[in-house]
């Protein structure tokens, strides 16, 4: 019934609420199911706010509260990006973790931790003696306890990820506005008229910046509580930021660590965690830190210092390494110990709200979960289109890279190794990047240890003309040499 | 660009001063094939976009602006008969020696008897200081300011802060004049200028606020620079601003010879160098700002002829021992080079080259087995070289270098 009305301009089946990974993971199943889409998304590139800064693991969902939403959702976000993930191009680094005991009181906790983890399905967790711990990870401090291992906690890509989901629903027909925020809108009738700002003028959103749609999701990660509340007059959650800070290390260090390294969490946060990086760093963080702002995650020296001085306790050869990055980013918190997924059938609106430090791991799932609510009660789509599946360009560790082929027109990135050729495509294309930071989300250029020293003077002139906020201004300069 | 060699006498890894006077030097010291690997467009290292200052009083004799200077240097390596590559990139070292490389052509490698390190320095960005804040765009090095203005004729902020005092950072200002950038201060967390021999009146001259014993906070500003918070001995104040250069603390560019297996010296952050610049794999030399942070351009083109006359000795020779270790004691000692003493061959480097990490008075002596064989006293700052007679080694036992402050 639906896809005959495809045609009418300006009607969309599903329009979701923001671009992060979950954003993307929900259009992408919406549009494969056949349903015609168009993600919102306020900032000027996608996954600008709480999927910029994440610690990229991909979580098995072992220590989640069993029975909750939560678990469930992460335990099948798992499954589905191991079954898709080689067709759509996406890197996984099978390192296992260890959640490490340091003193006595964390080694007796372990054994619930285990309970635990097999009660919510991961049964492969294993007990490791100190002697089994020190085998497999050699650069521990030696004032480990015991460990156990979770064999398929793996590291991914986190921001190619959702890329391909992205560019995924675009394949099949989705549309991404960016820069373009709902500032309102009303549901009469059966169908949702959504007030855009300007952003939303570039395509679809014809009558003035309105848009009309049948189904609105509201994935907007921080900002999920105001957006209820702007539309559905509903704030049955708060969104208490919870900043996270982490320093990241020059690649040498990766050879430090050969697994995720997690201590025994606490209820408020996972803890400190020392992983590998896809793109062939170590990573040390998050801090959980809660704040009122939404729109900034400042970076604080002594708690970068704090992250450094636990990363040499974990392991001590660290001092000996370099720092070459740090950022912060804000986890979504909620008052709730769950998602908050709501499904307003009434009013045909969906919130998913809440979803905490789990997003990258349980996107998948959760945009399954989302459909099959939303299925139930009476939405349903024409027949799913059988389109080819577009593959995102590799820019991790685990696999070959643009540099290795030929023909690539020079390395511009020269720490992380990301050629003209690549830097190029990105720029390009339905979801090219739009501000630096998106490009380096999509390339890694600036990533690495000089932080732009020798990239900034090529970039700018590619860029020239394409970001909204550009890197620098052409100057009349008289002769200099 | 002609195709790549997979064999060569001498691979010079980096087309800066050090290596490209060390391909002249290997060339006229009848060396057969000799090939530089530049990453970079552009020879020249970091003189290459350095539009202002005197170079090549020592080279060339007369003095030079950096791109000049660059491309002169470049010259003379070519006219010798060096193979010079830029756009060339070296991946990884591997044992023989053998050098992976990657270019627009794809994944290669060239085996070589010899390779010299001569991969320069870059400067401590803001990542790496901990500076707190927000991430906005216009936060960089004055190298990619320099890049920037010179090499791109783009121009990323109009009114910047400028931390530090090293001598670089003078080099910032006169890069934003050039472009018609006027910065708002220019910051040090020290009491005093870093940089030797200049006092604060010259950015006074330039008309540009001189902000002593202030550090920065934090940077605001979501895609661009809003404001600067100083941290000053009377609190914090917010300076607005649009940018900020992140100058100096310069450190050497040594993650392809850590990823090689090579010892670094956590006080150079450079290779471990005898005192022919052997570094501690069989085959590997280093030269130039690699081996620490930071000389000048025409100190680095004295050290790359240096070691390239110890490459050209050694070619075909046998391998050279490891050698016995310069210890260092007193906490104030920053480093030594070179940091082994091997006693094979006439040294190349004419003197120990030291730094104190802090200003020191004191007495510095080198022992060997105990026995003082130099000293001297010394009021040392930290920006100041320091020199000790090359000792030849004894063939067994210790040799240190003693810091005694008072």
């Amino acid at each position: 019934m639906l896809t005959s009305e495809r045609q009418a301009g300006g009607l969309y089946d599903v329009a979701v609420i923001g671009a992060g990974v979950i954003g993307c993971a929900i259009a992408r199943k919406y549009a494969m199911e056949g349903a015609r889409v168009v993600v919102l998304e306020k900032a000027a590139d996608i996954l600008d706010g709480a999927s910029k800064g994440n610690s990229a693991i991909l979580h098995t969902g072992f220590d989640a509260p069993p029975g909750s939403v939560e678990a469930a959702c992460v335990a099948a976000g798992h499954a589905e990006y191991m079954a898709i993930r080689d067709r759509l191009g996406l890197p996984v680094m099978r390192t296992g973790a260890l959640v490490i005991a340091w003193t006595d009181e964390q080694e007796a906790t372990l054994p619930a931790l285990m309970a635990q983890a097999r009660e919510n399905g991961v049964d492969d967790v294993r007990l490791l003696t100190r002697g089994e711990t020190l085998d497999r990870e050699a650069g521990l401090s030696p004032s480990v306890r015991a460990s156990f291992l979770v064999p398929r906690e793996y590291i991914i890509d986190p921001w190619s990820a959702p890329l391909a989901y992205l560019l995924q629903a675009v394949a099949h027909g989705a549309v991404v506005l960016r820069g373009c925020a709902v500032l309102g809108g009303g549901f009469a009738g059966d169908e949702w008229t959504l007030r855009l700002s300007q952003g939303g003028r570039d395509v679809g959103a014809d009558a003035g910046a309105e848009l009309r749609a049948r189904l609105v999701i509201n994935a907007a990660g921080l900002y999920g509580d105001d957006v209820d509340e702007a539309l559905i007059g509903l704030r049955d959650f708060t969104v208490r930021p919870r900043k996270g800070q982490f320093i990241v290390y020059d690649k040498p260090a990766s050879a430090l660590a050969r697994h995720i390294l997690l201590p025994v969490p606490t209820k408020i946060t996972k803890g400190v965690v020392v992983c590998p990086t896809a793109y062939g760093n170590l990573l040390v963080g998050p801090t959980a830190e809660d704040q009122e702002e939404k729109d900034r995650a400042d970076l604080v020296p002594e708690a970068l210092e704090a992250l450094r001085t636990r990363g040499e306790e974990i392991l001590p050869g660290l001092k000996d390494h370099e720092v070459t990055a740090i950022y912060a980013g804000l986890r979504p918190a909620t008052e709730v110990k769950d998602y908050c997924i709501r499904h307003h059938s009434d009013q045909r609106y969906v919130t998913v709200g809440g979803i905490r430090s789990t997003g990258l791991s349980s996107a998948l799932g959760t945009a399954a979960h989302v459909f099959r609510l939303t299925e139930v009660a009476g939405h349903s789509f024409g027949a799913p289109a059988d389109l080819p599946w577009p593959s995102v360009p590799n820019i991790s560790e685990a696999g070959l890279r643009d540099w290795q082929r030929p023909g690539h027109g020079g390395i511009v990135c020269q720490c992380e190794l990301v050629t003209r050729r690549e830097i190029a495509a990105a720029l390009e294309g339905p979801l090219g990047a739009r501000s630096l930071a998106g490009l380096k989300r999509r390339t890694r250029v600036t990533m690495g240890r000089c932080q732009g020293f020798h990239c900034s003077a090529p970039l700018a002139e590619m860029t020239r003309d394409v970001f909204a906020s550009p890197m620098a201004e052409p100057i009349e300069m008289p002769g200099h040499v | 660009m002609s195709e790549l060699p997979s064999e060569a006498d001498v691979v010079i890894v980096g087309g800066g001063p050090a290596g490209l006077s060390a391909a002249a030097e290997l060339k006229a010291l009848g060396v057969r094939s000799v090939v530089v690997l530049e990453r970079d467009v552009v020879l020249g290292g970091v003189p290459r976009h350095c539009g202002h200052s005197p170079y090549g009083l020592r080279e060339f004799r007369r003095p030079m602006l950096g791109p000049a200077y660059a491309r002169a240097l470049a010259a003379r390596a070519a006219r010798g008969g060096a193979e010079i590559h830029t756009s060339v990139m070296v991946s990884a070292l591997h044992p023989g020696p053998v050098v992976a490389v990657t270019s627009e052509a794809g994944e290669s490698r060239i085996a070589a008897r010899a390779v010299l390190l001569a991969t320069g320095i870059r400067e401590t960005p803001r990542a790496t200081r901990f500076i707190g804040g927000t991430k906005p765009g216009g936060v960089m090095v004055t190298g990619a300011l320099q890049g920037l203005i010179y090499g791109a004729g783009m121009r990323p902020f109009r009114q910047p802060v400028i931390l530090g005092t090293e001598l670089v950072a003078f080099s910032a200002i006169l890069t934003c004049r050039h472009a018609g950038i006027r910065p708002r201060a220019m910051v040090e967390p020290d009491s005093r200028v870093t940089a030797w021999g200049l006092s604060g009146g010259l950015p006074r001259l330039l008309g540009i606020p001189l902000r002593l014993a202030t550090d920065i906070a934090a940077i605001e500003g979501r895609d661009r620079v809003d404001a600067v918070v100083l941290a000053t001995p009377k609190g914090h104040e917010r300076l607005a601003a649009d940018g900020v250069v992140v100058t100096g603390k310069f450190r050497p560019e040594a993650a392809l010879a850590r990823g090689g297996g090579l010892v670094v010296d956590p006080g150079t952050g450079g290779p471990s160098v005898d005192e022919c610049g052997r570094c501690t794999e069989p085959g590997y030399y280093a030269a130039g700002n690699l081996l620490r942070p930071v000389e000048t351009a025409g100190w680095c083109w004295d050290e790359g002829r240096a070691v390239a006359r110890a490459i050209a000795r050694d070619l075909g020779g046998p391998a050279a021992p490891i050698g016995l270790p310069v210890a260092l004691s007193g906490l104030a000692l920053k480093y030594a080079v070179p940091q082994r003493l091997s006693g094979q061959g006439d040294p190349v480097f004419r003197r120990m080259h030291l730094r104190v990490r802090e200003a020191v008075r004191g007495h510095l002596g080198l022992r060997i087995n105990g026995h003082e064989i130099a000293g001297r006293s010394i009021s040392a700052l930290p920006e100041r070289r320091l020199f000790l007679p090359l000792p030849r080694p004894p063939r067994s036992g210790r040799v240190d270098v003693v810091l005694e402050t008072r």
